[in-house]
């Protein structure tokens, strides 16, 4: 039975701690760092004291396959921040929703319908799949926006966020449409404005909105159980953490 | 016989005298033909054949790779973590070698973990890992003779080919076209790993090793910087166009030939234009890495059609003149035969089901595209065919010049592109296209084709339940060996496709069949088992396949794959009792 308690968080009485293992990727600000100053390593502490658990890191990258190779491999118990309703995984209740933002530095742009638009040197994360696109690319293309409009692939040295960010402070680019959290906290190291994106008229269907909760193995139901009465609790915690990484924040 | 005579075969048939009974590389010949002149296995007792020995590589991943056999020994090289083992002719390991390639490049290949070969020469093996790295051994000892680090895991690429090697240059092209990554391929010198030359796949002209001596046949590849302006702004330098494939030498010209990547990361409405130099296949002079000639199969390709496959150099009575030429079957679903000189498109022929495209011009020497089936933001496009992997993927073809003919392991898919779907990687919600591939005309997933390039028709074709993942080989005994992804080793007769024996293993088969001259002399047959691949995640990865969109859109179409096999890679030896 021991070790029963061990493998299956919580199902043993609260006198004996159980653990949380949680998978995090070692190397991506803000969400979560192996030295644990990610806004999701934050946001795990609190959730794992409420449930009285232990935390224990599984550092992965976050990267294809990263799914099947951790919690299908049962390497860990949750994955933080993955989009509610993330097929591969079951979700809890989302802990937070932002959107993709606008972020630009002496030349404002705040909609894919400005008239610059073609003409702005605009900054974009891609994701590494074939054919796919974050809302923004396609947004973009759908304007016609496409001659000066840079890709930063997610692989690199540093968040593609981050090389954006750095690249419009610099005056290499003069804006980046960027997922909302990684835009915020970078964006304000180097004071450079945010606003959020919102879908173009042509692409109306096209999400720019996530909600972000977080994700475990299919068919573990009472650690979801758990962990969403844990976020209810907490909620007003999880909002102070947001705010202090500067997360952008859509009802 | 008479097709015998007609179809004659040049310099392959030279350089194979030289190493009659082995297999030095993937496709035994420079020419890529993936025959061999063995011939006492035959029609008349190739049912006979039985399995001396096989031996388990430890390696559960696919093995997408050709066995060598060559001074008297077997080699063997596993999927990641890529080891390599030296056997004799009786299975028993004369020395392994571990490269100790890096964990975390397993999360950075998009398709299963594969490695598609070694190349002997000169007393050396020469192969590739996962992470990067092209390495030499000597093939007595396997003592480790240099490596040298090519490819950047951290930015997405990978090595998965085999290397080629010809007048002491290794060359070595990378991985990864979905993530962002420029291709290139590069010249090492055989005695030091030293590089000499590399050439980009995009960009300027002076990265792509574009000069004077560059006389593409075709307008629309000719003009200054074409690897930049085809491309909006600087798209080009994440293009893809890696190299992946296969490369073929003619000896006469000191051409090199081979094919590039599709183009990437992006969706395909953000980068128009032709996005040179992806999709399309090169000639180099292999001492300098010069270009000489470019065409491009998938000029913006808008379907995942790689242009990396095979390429044979044959010389064919083309039209009543006897010709030079360089046979193509490719992604696109067309097998092109293409003067190998100039780079002209003699003929391109649909071998699959097409509705991808409408033809190729031979005027302009472009395919044209079909509006109706341009996957589009938001909208459902049904029955692309081919699917993605294309008609035919890596899998090489072989060539038998006593039959004239092509022989083709391919598939039979379609898809369809959904409403597009939310997906996630490393902090980053996205959008991806919800493919689906399914099975095509027939409900038949794979098929082996026997194809006359020179009437540009099907002589005889098999098909298979699942996609022919494997190699073919083709001997001077006329017979034919492929393998299937649910296990069966199968010989069929050379001129009529015809079944002559089959034999089941364990996990299914992905491997290049080859055959050489064992123990007593007598002719083997020898293939690696190991299901896996794009193809085969559904069991060598274990991916989930209740969603269908998984494996870049393949578990759809291979859902009851863990019904048939199971994973784990094995090398198996045949002879006549």
């Amino acid at each position: 039975m021991f070790s029963r308690c061990l493998s299956l968080l919580l199902v043993c009485g609260s006198a004996m701690a159980a653990d949380l293992r949680v998978c995090a990727e070692p190397d991506n600000l803000p969400f979560s760092h192996e030295n644990q100053s990610g806004f999701e390593n934050r946001i795990a502490q609190l959730l794992s004291a409420e449930l009285d658990a232990r935390l224990i890191y599984e550092w992965q990258p976050q990267r294809r396959g990263f799914v099947r190779k951790t919690l299908g491999s049962d390497l860990c118990d949750a994955w933080m921040g993955v989009p509610a309703g993330f097929e591969r995984v079951m979700t809890t209740k989302p802990y937070y929703r932002s959107t993709y933002v606008f972020v630009y530095g002496k030349r404002p742009l705040q909609s894919f319908d400005s008239p610059d638009l073609a003409a702005m040197r605009i900054g974009v994360q891609l994701p590494g799949n074939d054919g796919a696109a974050t809302p923004a690319g396609y947004a973009l293309a759908a304007k016609g926006a496409v001659q000066n409009v840079r890709g930063y692939p997610i692989y690199g040295e540093q968040p593609a966020a981050e090389r954006i960010v750095e690249a419009i402070a610099r005056g290499e680019l003069d804006a980046g449409v960027v997922w909302g959290p990684a835009a915020g906290f970078f964006a304000r190291t180097k004071h450079l404005d945010v606003a959020p994106a919102r879908a173009p008229a042509e692409l109306a269907s096209m999400p720019f909105e996530f909600a972000i909760a977080i994700g475990v193995k299919r068919g573990n139901n009472q650690l979801r159980d758990r962990l969403d009465a844990a976020i209810a609790r907490r909620k007003s915690d999880i909002d102070a953490v947001l705010d202090e990484y500067a997360v952008p924040r859509v009802p | 016989m008479l097709r015998a005579l007609t179809f004659l075969l040049g310099l392959a048939a030279a350089a194979a005298s030289a190493q009659d009974g082995e297999w030095r590389m993937p496709a035994k010949d420079y020419a890529s033909l993936r025959y061999s002149e063995l011939a006492e296995i035959d029609a008349s007792n190739a049912s006979k054949l039985r399995e001396v020995w096989n031996f388990t590589t430890g390696v559960q991943a696919g093995h997408e790779a050709a066995p060598l056999a060559a001074a008297g020994l077997l080699y063997v090289v596993t999927p990641y973590p890529n080891h390599v083992f030296a056997l004799d002719f009786s299975g028993k390991v004369v020395w392994k070698f571990d490269p100790k390639t890096k964990p975390s490049s397993q999360g950075v290949a998009c398709c299963d973990v594969v490695n598609r070969g070694m190349f002997y020469e000169g007393g050396r093996l020469y192969f590739n890992t996962l992470d990067g790295q092209a390495i030499a051994l000597d093939a007595k000892s396997g003592k480790e003779l240099w490596r040298t680090k090519l490819a950047n895991i951290d930015v997405g690429e990978t090595i998965t080919m085999a290397p080629f090697v010809a007048k002491g240059k290794v060359l070595v092209g990378n991985s990864g076209g979905e993530l962002g990554v420029r291709g290139w391929l590069v010249a090492l010198d055989a005695k030091s790993g030293k590089e000499l030359w590399r050439a980009y796949s995009t960009g300027p002209d002076k990265d792509v090793l574009i000069g004077r001596r560059f006389k593409p046949h075709y307008s629309g590849d000719q003009g200054k910087d074409l690897g930049v302006k085809s491309w909006p702004g600087e798209a080009w330098k994440i293009g893809g166009g890696t190299v992946w494939g296969w490369i073929s030498y003619d000896p006469q010209t000191n051409l090199v030939f081979y094919g590039t990547g599709n183009p990437g990361p992006w969706n395909p409405e953000q980068r128009p234009g032709d996005n040179k130099w992806t999709a399309g296949i090169f000639a180099r002079d292999l001492d300098s890495g010069e270009a000489r000639w470019f065409y491009q199969f998938s000029p913006h390709d808008e379907h995942d059609y790689d242009a990396v496959n095979e390429n044979l150099l044959l010389e064919l009575d083309v039209r009543g003149v006897k010709r030079k030429v360089l046979v193509r079957p490719e992604r696109n679903g067309y097998v092109y035969v293409m003067d190998r000189a100039t780079g002209e498109v003699l003929s391109a022929t649909p071998y699959v089901h097409i509705t991808t495209s409408l033809g190729v011009d031979l005027t302009s020497g472009r395919l044209i595209y079909n509006p109706k089936t341009q996957p589009k933001v938001g909208t459902t496009v049904r029955n692309i065919c081919p699917a993605s992997p294309g008609a035919k993927d890596w899998q090489p073809s072989a060539y038998s010049p006593r039959t004239g003919l092509l022989y083709i392991p391919h598939q039979n898919l379609c898809q369809d592109t959904g409403t597009y779907e939310a997906s996630y990687i490393a902090g980053t919600p996205y959008v991806g296209a919800d493919v689906l591939m399914k099975p095509g005309p027939g409900g038949h997933r794979g098929e082996f084709t026997a194809w006359d390039p020179v009437a540009a028709k099907k002589v005889w074709a098999l098909k298979e339940n699942f996609p022919v993942w494997s190699g073919a080989l083709v001997t001077a005994g006329d017979v034919v060996f492929f393998g299937t992804m649910d296990g069966f080793f199968k010989a069929v007769d050379a001129n009529s496709g015809k079944l002559l024996w089959q034999f089941k293993t364990s996990s299914g088969i992905i491997g290049q069949p080859i055959a050489f001259r064992g123990a007593n002399g007598k002719q083997h047959v020898a293939v690696l088992s190991g299901v896996g691949g794009w193809a085969g995640v559904t069991v060598s990865q274990e991916v989930d396949t209740r969603d269908g969109t998984v494996g870049l859109g393949f578990a759809n179409a291979m859902r009851d794959l863990p019904k048939y096999t199971v994973k784990g890679g094995m090398l198996h030896v045949f002879a006549l009792p």
